[in-house]
């Protein structure tokens, strides 16, 4: 922190602007958000406010919607933490998972096996949509960035940019414009249950589900396998890992493969549950997955599932608890708005996250 | 001695047939085959569609018999073991395609991929049925694979005839509506008569005629060169010891090098001012759209290029521009109508591009590179969400935007879109601005300022670099150049919408920076005037119309290529050149041995 402190004293006077500057925009932040909370929480008492049930459906909601930021989030987390880059591409690699499940859903679907037995075909729907967005990380990984291993740290960020790009477009010629509709699920999962007091639909119940085991997998294999071993030393220093013994360059790809792999099953979830996809649903899931990802600090896997979670409750209950109170209209529109500036505020006060972040030794530097 | 025939690279062959070959699929199925195959280009039969076809397998066979040029390594000497290398790789691929013909011949996939269809059929089997279709295509690969290949057996001269033969023939086919255009401007009909078939494309006898002169051409200009490299004392004239130092003879002195860029200076001045004259309606609205996004280009190219600022929202400043502009102008504005004219408006742009500039660069300022592009490209879109949202539709109209706006007053004259040629000189007039803008600011002390920040922020702050306000400064240049932009674009369309300034526009600003050369202000302009020429902008048609639904798909592959196989560009900055190839000349310059062994690296990274 000394190095800090020298050069705040060497430019005091402007940098004491840009710091005015920045605390004026904090300040405005929260006024902003405590202003709209006081209006909810006025317009809550005057009985003109959301009633108990659908408070509860906002927070389901948010929290289906959080665990799959989250299950993205990884991706993002993982790489940024062995290799020091934004894989501005990996919304794509999530998209291709849900465009894979799509069509392999139908399949089944025409074969009529989707109504038979339906957790045997959601088991191959995530089977096949797992195995196309690996295959699209390691491609990714082989062609675009492992060349680019020693370059600066934009570079391989702008050649992502076009890996996204091209991927988008390419699944726009492959597949077309229109949006693709998964299935209908079977009446007796998707309707409303009683857990715990808390009514769920089946369809959120199952992305719960699907999104913990996940997570408790990708935990068990980084934290008690060699090959999870192998990565968190990588993470930490590349040069000392390789002369422990360990093969950096397949650790790396095994990184992209795994968080691609939970990409893959956002992916499938994301079509069970908002049922349309498309070559562009890669994009808005991507971003805010990223912010989710430095929202519970880069590198931190925890931290990426819980940034995940807190990002989908603030997006959906956010809106309607804040701007919809000031007397905003039209507040469904400016959702992505509000997405954008939760990304703009975290990662102007919030760069190293809530739980810490772990990077390597160099990007730490 | 050449190496024998069997002496074959077969894992480089199935590599790289293979790979280019799924390419090949990959481009089939996206639909690109069938949609250029509308376009004619030389007459009985041969349409753009085959040229793309018939340059998988080419390319393959080139690239596997390419191998890297070391220095101190002698190449191997070519031979017949080349072609079939090549005929090899162009195989692969032939066979790749293939595949995809026996797959679409028995399975249906017509309702998920919307290309899995009969044209897609009929154009790969060259409407000769299965069979024949397979024989033909095999026969295709197999020859252009070889003739790949053979390209490297070529001795200096016949390189220098094929190349000058396939690119007189094949720009001024594809280039068939410029050509067109010009040649009746110049009142040159008859020309065209003789070149072009009335339905489109070259005649078969032109071709001819156009193959013989370019080689004539090729053959004279190797001798030409060849006479003037044996000649020592320098050339008479200016002209001649230009020609000179590109064949690399000695470099000209600082007198001839003023005189050389005067003379072509007023050679452009006075191509810029006749040329338009002489141009159709459809290609000066081509040149409006290239000055608009070479005025972009440089914008961007002080922010990214010599500030270091990976800005990915650089388009919310030409959206700033052009909603200010059409606010104070148009008499719909929704809230406050001035009705100011354009003279009047540009100032109060350029101000409100100036503090945009400041309010999103101030916070962003001191952030990491690459946590900085992503909360710019979170600014660009939350302002083009706010222009678009019901909430600020008062003020900026929402969906429907502002329509209306009147053109530009000058000179008596008024300017404006239905007029592509006036609008053109306002752009050249802009451009001409952003030029000489972006070549002193290059030269100042600001400049310097600005690329010993993009080679290390630390060291150059440890130098007295205020980097802060540098920073602000570059964010501020490139926001007011967009500005204008922005304001001869709201004049142009005559209306502005929310939805023509997304993310895609700061993204194909990028690439054109990145592919023209990033930090250089001629190669921005080539790269500006290569890719929204050819290809188009992201709403703009370029000249390959047949091409503008793929041309996003394009365009991230150029950014993909130019990243891995050239990130300095297609006209280098030199500078930039040293960062990321001075390893390289350094070793190259130790293997001749003019440099002595020592440590020393090539330049930092950013």
């Amino acid at each position: 922190m000394a190095s800090t402190t020298v050069r705040r004293e060497s430019v005091w006077r402007i940098n004491n602007w840009v710091d005015a500057f920045l605390v004026l925009i904090r300040v405005g932040a929260l006024s902003i958000i405590g202003i709209g909370l006081i209006a909810f929480a006025a317009q809550q008492m005057s009985g003109e406010g959301l009633t108990g049930p659908q408070l509860r459906d906002l927070l389901v909601a948010g929290v289906a919607q959080g665990a799959m930021y989250g299950l993205i989030a990884l991706g993002y987390s993982m790489v940024y933490g062995v290799l020091g880059f934004i894989n501005f591409a990996h919304g794509e690699v999530f998209m291709s998972g849900a465009m894979s499940g799509f069509i392999v859903s139908t399949v089944l679907f025409e074969r009529g096996l989707w109504e038979k037995n339906f957790l045997l075909s959601v088991a191959i729907v995530l089977f096949i949509a797992i195995t196309v967005s690996v295959l699209a990380t390691i491609l990714m990984e082989r062609i675009a960035y492992r060349p680019l291993r020693n370059s600066p740290r934009l570079i391989p960020l702008i050649t992502s940019i076009g890996v996204s790009f091209f991927m988008q477009n390419a699944v726009l010629g492959l597949f077309g414009p229109a949006s693709k509709t998964y299935p209908q699920l079977p009446e007796a999962l998707s309707m409303r249950r009683n857990i715990l007091g808390v009514h769920i639909e089946g369809t959120k119940l199952l992305v719960f589900v699907v999104a913990a085991i996940s997570m408790a997998g990708l935990w068990f294999f980084v934290e008690r396998t060699k090959t999870g071993k192998a990565m968190r030393a990588v993470a930490e220093d590349k040069e000392i890992a390789s002369l422990m013994g360990i093969n950096v360059d397949r650790i790396i790809v095994t990184t992209f493969a795994i968080g691609g792999a939970m990409a893959g099953i956002a992916g499938v979830l994301w079509g069970l549950l908002f049922r349309g996809v498309n070559f562009f649903t890669g994009f808005l899931p991507g971003i805010k997955a990223f912010t989710a990802a430095v929202i519970g600090g880069v590198g931190n896997l925890g931290g990426s599932m819980a940034g995940g979670l807190v990002l989908g409750l603030a997006e959906n209950i956010g809106p309607l608890f804040v701007l919809a109170p000031l007397g905003v209209p039209g507040v469904s529109q400016l959702k992505d708005a509000v997405a954008f500036s939760v990304l703009v505020l975290v990662l102007l006060f919030k760069p190293k996250g809530l739980f810490g972040e772990r990077l390597s030794a160099e990007d730490r530097a | 001695m050449s190496r024998p025939i069997a002496d074959l690279d077969i894992k480089k062959i199935t590599v790289t047939g293979g790979s280019i070959g799924l390419g090949a699929i990959l481009v089939a199925l996206v639909g690109m085959f069938e949609g250029l195959n509308g376009r004619l280009i030389i007459s009985p039969g041969f349409t753009l569609g085959y040229l793309f076809l018939v340059a998988f397998p080419f390319v393959a066979g080139y690239v596997t018999v390419k191998e890297p040029v070391l220095e101190g390594i002698e190449l191997p000497e070519r031979g017949p073991r080349d072609i079939a290398a090549g005929a090899l790789a162009g195989l692969v691929v032939g066979a790749c395609l293939i595949g995809l013909i026996a797959l679409l011949q028995t399975i249906d996939l017509s309702e998920m991929m919307p290309n899995w269809r009969a044209p897609l059929y009929q154009f790969l089997t060259i409407n000769r049925g299965y069979s024949g279709g397979v024989l033909a295509l095999l026969g295709i690969s197999l020859i252009f694979g070889g003739l790949g290949g053979a390209l490297h057996t070529l001795p200096q001269l016949g390189k220098r005839i094929v190349s000058m033969i396939l690119q007189v023939v094949l720009y001024i086919a594809v280039l068939e509506p410029v050509v067109d255009d010009l040649l009746e401007g110049f009142g040159l009909d008859f020309v065209n008569d003789l070149l072009y078939e009335k339905r489109g494309g070259l005649k078969f006898g032109s071709t001819i005629a156009l193959t013989i002169l370019a080689a004539g051409t090729a053959i004279a200009i190797y001798r030409a060169r060849e006479k003037s490299r044996s000649r020592t004392e320098p050339a008479p004239s200016v002209f001649g010891r230009l020609v000179q130092q590109m064949n690399g003879g000695p470099r000209l002195n600082s007198a001839d090098r003023r005189l050389a860029t005067t003379y072509s200076l007023v050679i452009t001045v006075v191509a810029t001012v006749i040329l338009p004259f002489f141009l159709g309606k459809i290609v000066n609205e081509l040149l409006v759209n290239v000055g608009l996004f070479i005025l972009l280009a440089l914008g961007l190219n002080v922010v990214v290029g010599l500030a270091g600022i990976l800005d990915l929202g650089y388009v919310a400043f030409f959206a700033v521009g052009a909603y200010t502009m059409a606010i104070l102008t148009s008499p719909l504005s929704p809230l406050f109508t001035p009705e100011m004219s354009f003279w009047a408006a540009l100032p109060i742009v350029i101000a409100a591009a100036g503090i945009v500039g400041v309010l999103i660069g101030t916070p962003v300022i001191k952030m990491r590179g690459d946590y900085l592009a992503i909360v710019t490209l979170g600014f660009g879109e939350i302002i083009r969400i706010l222009f678009l949202s019901d909430w600020l539709g008062p003020i900026f109209g929402g969906a429907q935007g502002i329509r209306k706006i009147p053109g530009v007053n000058i000179f008596g004259a008024n300017l404006n879109g239905t007029d592509p040629r006036g609008i053109f000189f306002l752009v050249a007039a802009f451009m001409s601005i952003a030029i000489y803008a972006s070549w002193s600011l290059e030269r100042s002390r600001l400049g310097r300022a600005w690329m010993a920040i993009r080679e290390d922020e630390q060291v150059a702050e440890a130098m007295g670099i205020n980097t802060v306000t540098s920073k602000l400064f570059a964010f501020i240049v490139g926001a007011i150049l967009a500005s204008f932009a922005g304001a001869i674009f709201a004049i142009k369309v005559g209306s502005v919408f929310p939805n023509s300034f997304k993310l895609l526009v700061s993204i194909i600003i990028l690439v054109v920076v990145i592919v023209g050369g990033i930090g250089n202000i001629p190669g921005v302009i080539v790269g500006a005037v290569v890719l929204i020429g050819v290809l188009g902008g992201p709403t703009q048609p370029g000249l390959l119309q047949e091409l503008s639904q793929y041309k996003l798909l394009v365009y991230g592959a150029l950014l993909i290529f130019m990243m891995l196989a050239r990130p300095e560009g297609l006209v280098p900055s030199a500078v930039r050149n040293r960062e990321l190839h001075g390893e390289e000349a350094l070793q190259d310059d130790w293997l001749k041995g003019d440099k002595p062994t020592d440590d020393k690296k090539g330049a930092g990274t950013v």
